[in-house]
């Protein structure tokens, strides 16, 4: 058990179906397979939610990878796949959601708390630049 | 008096919403079907493989798909509120046998009693994902004009029947008639 090799084939034998996952050779036309690649990594497995159809070995999850691939093999675009897929499961299968006006406040919600935060910090040192210098603050000043 | 105020208002604000959101279950997704045309099908039927099953020759009725398989625990789980249904004469309910094993889902109604008036075969799951459907158990109705009305996801049971179901169908066959 000590050799590396032997330690490597042990490593290969429990993880080697991981790599396998999709039986399937990859997709011939480069441009189609980063785009399968790119899709199935975007896309909510729904029957475990926190994975990608990508990393799921889920029976859906395997569905829903062949039907993108063969939507990418005939040559249809990113934004016909996703609508593909909103219409049927919602917003909530992309993981990186489109901009729209429901998901509205969820993009702009972070700008928002930042600019709120800034200005809240901005008034706060605004304020305590105008105070007089405590005493203690002017004994360090001094030293 | 503001500045004591506004930080108790905010943490108020925060109890409501995360208390909102921890009520919610987030394995039931809300379906962006409800109010659009109920997807085609033709699906060999699971009792006549030579014969069909489609969406369109329901179409002027109401009728609830619910999408099941021998190896969904929770199938198991609803089949008496399906028996119940059925026998209540209420509405028509056909099966769609979600990527299951044919002889096991033939000896399952065998079994068990068959709720549905007939059951389409989906062997590769495609008209589910058309339906959008993620997890069996899932139950639709459709109306009279061949849209979807409402989507129960998880076992559905009488009660769920009677409160969510029930004032819909009479209301769809009210309008539709």
């Amino acid at each position: 058990m000590k050799s590396p090799g032997v330690l490597l084939l042990v490593f290969l034998g429990v993880c080697g179906p991981v790599l396998a996952i999709d039986a399937e050779l990859p997709i011939a036309d480069p441009e189609q397979r980063e785009l399968y690649d790119r899709l199935t990594n975007e896309v909510r497995c729904l029957v475990c939610q926190n994975q990608t159809i990508a990393d799921s070995n889920a029976a859906l999850a395997l569905d829903l990878r062949r039907e993108i691939r063969e939507m990418v093999e005939a040559g249809q675009s990113e934004a016909d796949i996703k609508v593909f897929l909103t219409d049927r499961y919602g917003e909530f299968v992309l993981y990186r959601p489109r901009w729209s006006g429901a998901t509205a406040v969820l993009w702009l919600a972070p700008i928002i708390l930042v600019l709120m935060g800034a200005t809240w910090l901005w008034r706060i040192v605004q304020r305590r630049s105008g105070m007089p210098v405590t005493t203690e603050e002017q004994d360090a000043q001094d030293a | 008096m503001l500045r004591y105020a506004a930080p108790i208002v905010i943490f108020g604000l925060m109890v409501v919403v995360f208390w909102l959101g921890l009520g919610r279950d987030p394995s039931v997704v809300p379906s962006p079907l409800v109010g659009k045309p109920a997807p085609a099908f033709s699906l060999p039927r699971l009792e006549a493989p030579d014969q069909q099953l489609t969406a369109s020759e329901r179409l002027g009725e109401v009728w609830l798909l619910n999408v099941w398989a021998t190896w969904c625990g929770g199938c198991r789980q609803e089949h008496a509120a399906l028996l119940a249904i059925a026998a209540s004469g209420e509405v028509p309910i056909y099966g769609l046998n979600w990527k299951d094993d044919t002889l096991q889902a033939r000896a399952w109604l065998q079994q068990l009693g068959n709720p549905y008036a007939a059951t389409g075969v989906d062997a590769d799951g495609r008209v589910a994902i058309d339906w959008g459907v993620y997890g069996a158990p899932e139950t639709f109705l459709i109306g009279p004009d061949g849209k979807v009305l409402h989507k129960h996801i998880a076992p559905i049971t009488w009660e769920i029947f009677a409160r969510d179901f029930l004032p819909l169908i009479a209301a769809a066959r009210g309008s539709g008639s």
